[in-house]
C-alpha cells in the first residue's frame, strides 16, 4: 500500500507538466487537429515575431525575473548576516510566515494603493512637502520598465527566501562557525558572509531558481502592477489564448514556448552570475580582511528587510483603509468618513467564490497532505535516502505555469475531461503538493525514531504506532503544513482561471479581475478577504493544538 | 593591539552564576608560555568560563570579574577584537575552503608572504603539500593539526582550549597533546585549558584548578 504514494507523487507532478508542455509544443508548430491545424508549419512563430512590442515584453519578463530575485536575495542574505541574535531577528522570524501567506495579488493591490499618484505615500507628503493639491499626473504603477512590478515581486520573494534560509540554516551549525571566525578576529557580519553563506547558498539554490522562474512568468501581479503597452510576455500570452480568433491560439502556443525559453535563459544567466560571483569572491574569502565593510553592511542588512516588511504590512493597512473609505479628498491622509457600505454590497457576491476557494483549498491540501505523509512514512519504513528525486518536486515550480497549463487543458479535453471544479482541484494539487512536502519533510525525518521504538516495545503495532504516536507528536507541524498548502491554493490565479475556464470563481480570480477597473474600494474589500483567508488558516494551525488540549511543551513545532 | 607582544592573561575574581546559583569562581594569572588547567566534571561551568573570557557568554548567565591581557581590559572589547584564539573538541575546518584556504582565513590581512607562511605551517605539522586538499578528506588527527595552525597563524595574544583532545583516540591524543603544548610554549602564549581528563593536565605541565 505504502509503496504506491511516492510513485503517485512523481506521476502527479511529472505527467501533467510533461503532457502540458507537449500539447503546447505541437500547436506552436501549427499542429492541433482539434483546431484545424493538421500540418506542421512555422506560421505561428512568424505571426508571433510580427507582433509589435514583443522584444519589449520579453525584455521586461526576463529583467523582472532576474532583478527582483537578486534584490530579494541580497536583502535576505544581508539581513541574516547582520541581524543574528538581535530583537529585529526575533521579531522578523515571527512575522515571516504570515507575510509569506499573503497572496501575490493582495500584496500587489496593497502596494499599488501605497505608491499610486493618489496613494497613501503621496498623501503622506502632500501638500506639505510636494505642494500637490491634486494627484500628480505620473505613471507610477504599470510603468513601462516594470519597476513597480519588480518592487512588488521583491515584497513577496523576501519572506519566501527568508523562510527557506531559516529552514536550511540549523544543519550548518552557524553559531559554531561564527564563534570560531570571531575568535580569529572577524567582525560578526563579515564572519557570517565568509563562513556561513558559502555553505548556505547551495542549500537554497533550488528555491532561488523557483523564484526566478515564477517572477519571470508571473501573471496576476503583472496584470496589477506590470506595464501595459506592451504588457509582460506572460500577460500577452494570456490575452492571445483568450482571443476568439483561432489563429491566435497557435501564436499563443508559440509564445508559451518562447516564455519557457525566456525563463530558461533567465535561469542560465543567473547560473553564470553565480559562477562569476564565486570566482570574484574566492580571493576575498581568504584574503584575511576582517572588518572592512562591517558597518555599512550591518546598517543595510538590518534596514532593508525591515523596510520591505513594513512596506508589505503598510500595503495591508492601505487595503483596509480603502475598503472602509467613504468620502476621501486627495491630499487628506485619512478618509473623512468611514463606511461599511462596500463590505455590505460585496457580501452576497462573496459567497460563491468563498465556498469555491474553501472547497478547492481544503480538498487539494487534504490530498496533498495524505500523499506527502504516506510518502514520508514509506521513506522511513524502507530506510530510503531522500535527495535523488527532490528536484522533481520543484518541477511545477520551475516550469512557468503559463507554458504548460494551456497544453494541460488541451490534453484534458482530448481525454474528455472538461474544465470544471475537479480539474481546478487537480491543478492546484500540482502546486500545493511541493509546498506541503517542503514544509513537512524536515520535521518528519527529524522526529526521534526512539519514540516509535518505545511504542513498538510496548506491543503497539507498526500502524497503530503511526496513528497513536507519530501523528499526535507531529500535530503542530502537520497543521502548519496544511496551512501552507491552503495559502498556496488560495493564492493561485492562473490555474484556477484556466482550468476552470473562467467559470470557477474564487476570491483570487474575482479580485484580479477587478484590476482593470478602477473601483479601489471594491478592490480593497476583495483583496483584504483574499489576504485574510490564509491568515485564518495559520491562526487555526497555531490555535488548534491548544484548543484540543494537546499542547504540551515537549512537542515538536 | 599590536600583534607582537607577550603579556600575561589575568583572570581577576571571576564569578559566574546561573539563575542565582554560583557555578564557579576563578582568580589566576597565566604567564606567557604557561598553560593553566581548569578541571571539573561536566556541568561545572568550565566551558562557560571560556565563553566569558572569549566574549560569547549566553545572556542567561550572570558573570562578574575582570579579564586583563597585560594592561588591556578585554571585557570592554567585542569578541573579535580580544585576540583570543579558541581550540574546540571539533576542528571546525570550513568545508567550503581548501586546507590552504582555511589557513589563509586565519592569517591577518596584511601579512607578508602568505603563501610561504601557509606552506611552512603545514610542514611544521607534517602535512606538507596538503594546501589544495578538501578538509573533509583528512583524518581526524590531521584536521586537528590544521585547526591548530590556523589558530597560530592568526597571531592570537592568548589561547583557550575546550577539551581539544577528548574526541581523538588514545594514541593520537598523546601526540596532539605534545604538539599543541610545544607550539603554544614556543609561541609564548598564555593558555587556558579546560578538561575532565587528568592526563591532559599532566601533559600541560602548568598549575591546575579543580572545580565542583
Amino acid at each position: 500500500m505504502l509503496r504506491l504514494p511516492p510513485i503517485l507523487i512523481i506521476a502527479l507532478l511529472v505527467l501533467p507538466v510533461g503532457s502540458g508542455l507537449l500539447m503546447v509544443l505541437l500547436p506552436a508548430f501549427g499542429y492541433l487537429p482539434a483546431l484545424g491545424g493538421n500540418t506542421f508549419s512555422l506560421a505561428p512563430w512568424q505571426m508571433l515575431f510580427a507582433q509589435p512590442g514583443l522584444e519589449r515584453s520579453v525584455a521586461v519578463s526576463f529583467a523582472s525575473g532576474l532583478v527582483s530575485t537578486a534584490v530579494a536575495l541580497v536583502i535576505v542574505v544581508l539581513f541574516l548576516a547582520a541581524s543574528r541574535g538581535t530583537w529585529l531577528d526575533r521579531g522578523i522570524r515571527r512575522l515571516v510566515s504570515p507575510l509569506l501567506a499573503i497572496p501575490h495579488a493582495a500584496i500587489a493591490f496593497g502596494f499599488a494603493f501605497l505608491i499610486a499618484p493618489s496613494g497613501l505615500m503621496a498623501r503622506l507628503i502632500s501638500p506639505s512637502l510636494t505642494g500637490w493639491e491634486r494627484p500628480p499626473d505620473a505613471l507610477i504603477i504599470n510603468d513601462p520598465w516594470g519597476l513597480s512590478l519588480i518592487a512588488g515581486l521583491v515584497l513577496k520573494e523576501v519572506p519566501f527566501l527568508l523562510l527557506m534560509s531559516l529552514a536550511a540554516l540549523p544543519q550548518l551549525a552557524p553559531e559554531k562557525r561564527l564563534i570560531l571566525a570571531r575568535s580569529l578576529g572577524y567582525s560578526p557580519t563579515i564572519a557570517w558572509l565568509k563562513t556561513v553563506l558559502p555553505s548556505l547558498y547551495p542549500l537554497i539554490r533550488l528555491p532561488v531558481y523557483a523564484v526566478i522562474a515564477y517572477a519571470s512568468s508571473v501573471v496576476d501581479m503583472a496584470l496589477i502592477l506590470g506595464p501595459t503597452l506592451p504588457p509582460t510576455l506572460s500577460v500577452s500570452i494570456l490575452s492571445w489564448f483568450n482571443d476568439p480568433d483561432i489563429s491566435h491560439r497557435f501564436m499563443a502556443s508559440a509564445a508559451a514556448i518562447l516564455q519557457l525559453g525566456v525563463t530558461i535563459a533567465a535561469l542560465l544567466c543567473w547560473w553564470l552570475l553565480e559562477q562569476l560571483i564565486s570566482m570574484l569572491t574566492r580571493r576575498w574569502l581568504t584574503d584575511g580582511s576582517r572588518q572592512r565593510g562591517e558597518i555599512v553592511l550591518r546598517i543595510v542588512g538590518r534596514s532593508a528587510l525591515l523596510f520591505s516588511s513594513i512596506t508589505a504590512l503598510a500595503a495591508l493597512v492601505g487595503l483596509g483603509l480603502f475598503s472602509l473609505a467613504g468620502f476621501w479628498r486627495f491630499p487628506e491622509l485619512l478618509p473623512q468618513t468611514l463606511t461599511l457600505d462596500h463590505w455590505q454590497r460585496s457580501g452576497p457576491s462573496l459567497v460563491t467564490p468563498l465556498i469555491n476557494t474553501a472547497l478547492i483549498g481544503l480538498i487539494s491540501t487534504a490530498i496533498a497532505a495524505a500523499l506527502v505523509v504516506a510518502t514520508l512514512e514509506n521513506e522511513h519504513r524502507q530506510h530510503i535516502q531522500p535527495k535523488r528525486a527532490l528536484w522533481l518536486l520543484y518541477l511545477p515550480l520551475l516550469v512557468p505555469q503559463i507554458a504548460f497549463l494551456f497544453g494541460l487543458i488541451v490534453a484534458a479535453e482530448s481525454l474528455g475531461v472538461r474544465p470544471q471544479l475537479v480539474l481546478v482541484i487537480a491543478g492546484h494539487l500540482l502546486f500545493v503538493l511541493p509546498y506541503v512536502y517542503l514544509s513537512l519533510a524536515e520535521t518528519y525525518r527529524r522526529l526521534d525514531p526512539r519514540w516509535l521504538k518505545v511504542a513498538r516495545s510496548l506491543r503497539v503495532s507498526r500502524s497503530a504506532a503511526f496513528w497513536r504516536v507519530r501523528l499526535p507528536l507531529l500535530l503542530a507541524p502537520l497543521l502548519t503544513a496544511f496551512a501552507v498548502g491552503l495559502a498556496v491554493s488560495i493564492g493561485q490565479y492562473l490555474p484556477t482561471q484556466l482550468l476552470g475556464a473562467g467559470r470557477v470563481t474564487t476570491v483570487t480570480t474575482e479580485a484580479v479581475s477587478l484590476a482593470s477597473g478602477s473601483n479601489r474600494r471594491l478592490i480593497g474589500v476583495w483583496a483584504l478577504v483574499q489576504a485574510g483567508l490564509p491568515l485564518i488558516g495559520f491562526m487555526l494551525a497555531l490555535g488548534l493544538p491548544r484548543l484540543l488540549g494537546t499542547h504540551r511543551r515537549g512537542l515538536a513545532t | 593591539m599590536t600583534a607582537s607582544f607577550c603579556a600575561p592573561l589575568r583572570l581577576e575574581q571571576i564569578s559566574i552564576a546561573l539563575s542565582g546559583r554560583e557555578l564557579l569562581t576563578v582568580n589566576a594569572t597565566i604567564a606567557p608560555g604557561e598553560v593553566l588547567t581548569v578541571m571539573g566534571p561536566s556541568g561545572s561551568g568550565k566551558s562557560t568560563l571560556l565563553a566569558y573570557i572569549a566574549g560569547f557568554l549566553d545572556r542567561e548567565f550572570n558573570a562578574s570579574g575582570g579579564v586583563w591581557l597585560g594592561e588591556h581590559d578585554l571585557l570592554s572589547l567585542p569578541a573579535e577584537k580580544r585576540g583570543i584564539g579558541l581550540l574546540f573538541q571539533d576542528p571546525l575546518l570550513f568545508p567550503h575552503l581548501s586546507v590552504g584556504g582555511n589557513l589563509r582565513f586565519g592569517l591577518p590581512r596584511h601579512s607578508k608572504e602568505k603563501r610561504q607562511q601557509v606552506t611552512q605551517a603545514l610542514e611544521q605539522v607534517g602535512l606538507a603539500g596538503f594546501e589544495a586538499r578538501d578538509p573533509t578528506t583528512l583524518s581526524g588527527g590531521q584536521q586537528s593539526r590544521v585547526a591548530l595552525m590556523r589558530l597560530l597563524l592568526s597571531k592570537p595574544h592568548a589561547v583557550l582550549l575546550d577539551e581539544p583532545f577528548s574526541k581523538l583516540d588514545t594514541a593520537l591524543r598523546q601526540e596532539m597533546r605534545a604538539l599543541v603544548f610545544s607550539q603554544l610554549r614556543e609561541a609564548g602564549l598564555p593558555a587556558l585549558l579546560v578538561t575532565h581528563d587528568h592526563a591532559d593536565a599532566g601533559a600541560a605541565g602548568g598549575p591546575v584548578i579543580e572545580l565542583g
